[in-house]
């Protein structure tokens, strides 16, 4: 009976904690980034978000191309270059890798670019000094993409501020759920950003239509089972994936992972998509190019050829 | 009110030692909760298991009182507390709902229970014995005679040599029933691989192990006896090439083989249902140490100890447990060459919250979310993560964690050699090396319940590495 009591006193001591903590938002106060605004008011023509960047080529029958590239591989620099680059040859909007050290949703290619990219010491901050620079430069709007870790550590309000700050307007974080993206949502709404949600070929129809109910800017869809990287064609299914989508909502659906030459944008864009996502090819040519300049005339020419595959 | 608590303990009693169906058994929040009353220790006699066997198998239609979701671990997202979860890519959404559905039937099919038992009996030599430690128990005697009871609980012995192969053999099961025939696992020291791969060559299913480069150069040997057993073991390059790559990599191909693969996920970690699962699995450790301790002594373990490093030889023993209040739960994780020293694996120590492999939990992360590399003399405790339900007993103030070292591991190793003539893995070293510090503070006659939950051998090419060291720092 004595341990009886003591069991329970020692339960009544030991409740569940209240306070639960997330780490801290402070440690790198978004007030070291304001020395840079003065960049603003050099911006050649403000970046429209992704929602209305969808609105206007849908207006014009125009489909989004939309390249993805790590940050900081080969360098910073380079990355800062490539964005320019980008947008000048005819990209809509882009995506911005923030290498992480356990990409599960990367093929090869990506994650060799992020394991180079913090080799290097690539870092949030370092990303967010370099878009200061560059995204009052350039017309198309940027879009993040990463994975939770790296957010959860800088807290998520902070993270959207910093974002925000930045010029950012839209996040991909492809290891949260739906049933997880409530709070990335919220503190995504409160600065501005949108929240892209993916849907892929096992997402059963019931779950795909909360996943597009709650995608914002553009639904994202996953060619094929599997993680990013270039295949040699781009599986039938999506003709039929990207018919149930549409059929739920008029919200812009994006294709993405595996999409890597100008046969394979034509072919999506003639199946009604809105937007072609193309990452590891162009990953692919900057990180393998013998030179930061190769690399970038090579991303370049590759860019156009997507441009001009696409109406 | 009596009633029906004391029945829906006997359903717990009322499985076989294997049985799932205590995922089932309402848990309740201990505030209120009436356990205390009925002591626990009349849950687990045996001779009243058979009378109740028509109960038992009807677990799931057990009403939920209001209050059971407070204490049900995890919630149905696979939440324990703030901890778990299920944070992958949506690829994988549907395989992991539908893993979790085939493993709550199955829990409750008689035919499964069956078919798992009677592997665990005669392929994986269950039960192990709980072992009463003379010497080590002496050992421990202060000057007066007094000291604590020393048992082991003997996952040594089973087939495999660890306690891995509780969880390999159900997943197989599992597998064979969900019809996937392909069968992808992680390894860090090669255990859980080989675990894998005997059960893999035992029901015919084809076998592909991830391991990092650097670990198949450090284990070579259990990388033979994978091949031996017919598994292909892929050396994974990426990252810092060691089990935190191994693990990603699996769940790559897991995201690109969904529709065809299970992936047989090797400790209490990872995505919901996996903590659970895998807990529920092992938890037939902590069941028979229930039954072998009324055996031997009529009452319970005062104090349970085991080794930490995903954590799923600790749940096994915790985790029948964890209602018993004035039991206590001791986990001992990895300091490397010390806690302060940057190189060490001591998670629930030293980590902060964060998102790896699918649960949020504490992790070893610098100052931008990035996974630090752990360090441990131990394969099997070299991970920079741990299981969300550990995260959860540590902050609820239900397990105690600590750690040991390298060099503290090792004398263990040596002393229970030489003391008991049974060689440890140096996993289970680290749990046997934080005797010392815990012994000298246990009044009189405690019984302590440690989980031997590996064999050494695989060990010794290291020990004789370090050993060589300090041969020669002695002849210095």
């Amino acid at each position: 009976m004595a341990n009886v009591v003591k069991a329970s006193n020692f339960f009544q001591s030991t409740t569940f904690p209240n306070h639960v903590h997330i780490p801290s938002l402070t440690k790198k106060p978004i007030v070291s980034f304001k020395s840079l605004n003065p960049m603003a008011s050099l911006s050649v023509s403000p970046a429209v978000g992704i929602s209305e960047t969808f609105t206007k080529l849908r207006e014009q029958g125009k489909v989004a191309l939309i390249p993805y590239i790590t940050a900081g591989d080969p360098d910073l620099s380079t990355t800062a270059e490539a964005l320019k680059v980008l947008d000048s040859c005819g990209s809509d909007i882009i995506e911005l890798g923030v290498p992480y050290s356990d990409p599960l949703a990367d093929g090869p290619v990506i994650q060799a670019a992020s394991t180079r990219a913090l080799a290097k010491g690539t870092n949030l901050e370092s990303i967010i000094s370099m878009l200061k620079e560059v995204i009052p430069q350039i017309s198309c709007p940027v879009s993040l993409f990463t994975y939770y870790n790296v957010i959860l550590k800088r807290g998520i309000g902070n993270f959207m501020a910093i974002l925000n700050d930045a010029g950012v307007h839209g996040l991909v974080v492809p290891d949260v759920p739906l049933e997880e993206t409530e709070a990335l949502r919220e503190e995504a709404a409160k600065n501005n950003i949108e929240i892209v949600l993916l849907t892929t070929p096992t997402t059963p129809t019931e779950r795909m239509k909360p996943i597009v109910e709650a995608a914002e800017g553009f639904v994202y869809l996953v060619s094929s089972v599997g993680v990013t990287g270039a295949r040699t064609s781009i599986n039938l299914r999506v003709r039929s994936l990207l018919k149930d989508i549409k059929e739920v909502t008029s919200k812009p659906v994006a294709v993405g992972f595996g999409v890597s030459k100008p046969e394979h944008v034509q072919q999506i864009a003639g199946w009604g998509a809105d937007g072609v996502i193309v990452g590891s090819a162009m990953v692919k040519l900057l990180g393998e190019a013998n030179s930061p300049q190769e690399g970038l005339k090579e991303l370049e020419i590759f860019t156009k050829s997507l441009k001009s595959a696409l109406p | 009110m009596a009633i029906s608590t004391n029945a829906s303990s006997a359903t717990t009693v009322a499985s076989s030692s294997s049985s799932l169906s205590s995922l089932n058994t309402l848990r309740r929040p201990c505030k209120f909760h009436q356990c205390p009353l009925f002591p626990s220790s009349i849950r687990p006699v045996s001779s009243i298991s058979c009378t109740l066997t028509k109960a038992s198998a009807l677990p799931m239609e057990v009403k939920e009182s209001p209050n059971s979701t407070i204490s049900q671990r995890p919630d149905s997202f696979g939440r324990f507390g703030k901890f778990g979860g299920k944070y992958v890519p949506e690829t994988l959404m549907f395989a992991l709902t539908e893993l979790e559905s085939a493993f709550r039937l199955l829990a409750n099919d008689e035919a499964f229970q069956k078919e798992l038992d009677g592997i665990l009996k005669d392929y994986v030599g269950r039960e192990s014995p709980l072992y009463f430690a003379e010497r080590l128990t002496e050992h421990y005697k202060r000057p007066n005679g007094e000291g604590p009871l020393i048992y082991l609980k003997r996952e040594d012995l089973n087939h495999t040599g660890a306690h891995k192969i509780n969880n390999a053999v159900g997943q197989a099961l599992l597998a064979k029933r969900l019809g996937k025939k392909r069968i992808i696992a992680e390894t860090g020291a090669g255990q859980h691989g080989v675990a894998t791969a005997t059960v893999c060559a035992r029901f015919g299913l084809d076998c592909i192990i991830y391991m990092g480069a650097q670990d198949m150069e450090r284990q070579s040997l259990n990388v033979f006896r994978m091949r031996l057993l017919g598994a292909e073991v892929r050396a994974v390059h990426s990252g810092t090439a060691t089990l935190k790559d191994a693990t990603s990599e699996a769940i790559r191909d897991w995201v690109t083989n969904v529709e065809s693969t299970h992936y047989i996920l090797g400790s209490v970690a990872g995505p919901h249902p996996y903590p659970m699962m895998v807990r529920e699995f092992h938890a037939v450790i902590g069941k028979e140490t229930r039954k072998q301790a009324i055996e031997k002594w009529g009452g319970k373990p005062d104090v349970l100890v085991a080794c930490v490093g995903g954590g799923s030889n600790a749940m096994g023993l915790f985790h029948e447990f964890v209602d018993d209040a004035d039991v206590r739960l001791i986990g001992v994780e990895a300091a490397g060459h010390g806690v302060d020293s940057g190189k060490h694996a001591a998670t629930l120590t030293k980590g902060e919250v964060g998102v790896l492999h699918g649960a949020m939990s504490y992790l070893l992360q610098d100052d931008d979310g990035q996974i630090i590399e752990p360090h441990s003399i131990s394969a099997g405790l070299d991970y920079p993560g741990v299981g969300p339900e550990h995260s959860f007993l540590k902050d609820l103030g239900r397990a105690e964690y600590y750690s040991v070292t390298d060099n503290e591991a090792l004398e263990a190793f040596k002393r229970v050699s030489r003391l008991e003539g049974i060689i440890p893995a140096l996993e289970t070293s680290h749990a046997l090396a934080y005797l010392e510090q815990l012994c000298p503070t246990l009044p009189n006659g405690t019984k302590v319940v440690l989980n031997f939950s590996g064999r050494g051998d695989k060990d010794v090419q290291t020990a004789i590495r370090w050993k060589l060291l300090s041969v020669e720092e002695k002849a210095m």
